[in-house]
């Protein structure tokens, strides 16, 4: 994995310090939506909300493709997921694990076995 | 808390876990030897495992499926290399396709399990090495329901504290 450069986190934390665009980024995570799609969910104009797509996609955050003639936008999750997050998202996946097995043979005693 | 202590490897993409059971090393290892407590714990309980196959012997396959909320099914297949009853056991795990066929373009890991005696019960130290970031995020796309929102959240929490 490629370490993040200073100036790369500065981008994404600048592009992060607006609730508009933390927004944007928390809708593209779950589907690709058009930035017309995105604008109908805002009380600015389109171009307004283009910018912002614009400032999160300078940030690695974001990419548009173009598709016909509207742009889609989706998240660039390998952006948001770094080593470290992936390897503490698995670090909770196996605590709930040993916390299951744990509650498995806490059965066994109430069991009496 | 039963989790004595975890290590990342970035460098590597390993997870290391030891955590502690008050039960004998015999009793651990029933859990991975019997199919039915296997899946009891193999799974979140939003995406609940079930285990097919189970062969747990050298060069023999355990095949499984968790399913999501809406329905839809994640197989996984491990390959297992080494056993050794009650102390030990290494396995290849992979991502199948329906048949339990390891799908060959996407990348497994390495895991070690290893159950030891001590007072009062097991030591087991669980280690876990992946082949490529891919595989990591998809383990975790299947497992790990809330993964993505987990990941925004964390930034969101990083900017609170700023």
């Amino acid at each position: 994995m490629e370490a993040l450069l200073d100036d790369q986190v500065d981008a994404m934390f600048q592009a992060l310090a607006d609730r508009t665009r933390r927004d944007i980024v928390r809708r593209v995570m779950d589907e690709e939506l058009s930035v017309s799609e995105l604008a109908d969910s805002y009380e600015m104009s389109f171009a307004g909300v283009q910018k912002h797509v614009a400032v999160l996609e300078r940030a690695g955050l974001v990419s548009k493709r173009r598709v016909g003639r509207a742009q889609i936008a989706r998240v660039e999750m390998s952006a948001i997921r770094t080593v470290a997050s992936l390897l503490n998202e698995l670090e909770d996946m196996w605590r709930a694990r040993v916390a299951r097995i744990d509650d498995l043979l806490a059965d066994d005693e109430a069991a009496g076995r | 808390m039963p989790v004595l202590d975890t290590t990342h490897d970035e460098e590597t993409l390993t997870l290391t876990m030891v955590a502690e059971f008050a039960a004998t090393p015999e009793r651990v290892w029933e859990v991975y030897a019997d199919p039915r407590q296997l899946e009891r714990v193999w799974g979140p309980p939003t995406y609940p495992a079930t285990v097919v196959d189970h062969s747990l012997t050298p060069g023999g396959r355990v095949t499984y499926y968790m399913t999501s909320p809406e329905g839809e099914k994640f197989c996984g297949l491990w390959e297992v290399s080494s056993v050794e009853e009650p102390a030990r056991l290494v396995f290849r795990d992979y991502f199948a396709d329906e048949d339990f066929n390891a799908v060959e373009s996407m990348p497994g890991s390495t895991n070690t399990y290893t159950f030891e005696a001590i007072e009062g019960g097991t030591r087991v130290t669980y280690e876990s090495a992946f082949d490529s970031l891919e595989g990591l995020k998809t383990v975790l796309d299947m497992g790990v329901v809330e993964g993505s929102t987990g990941a925004i959240n964390q930034i969101d929490e990083l900017l609170a504290k700023g």
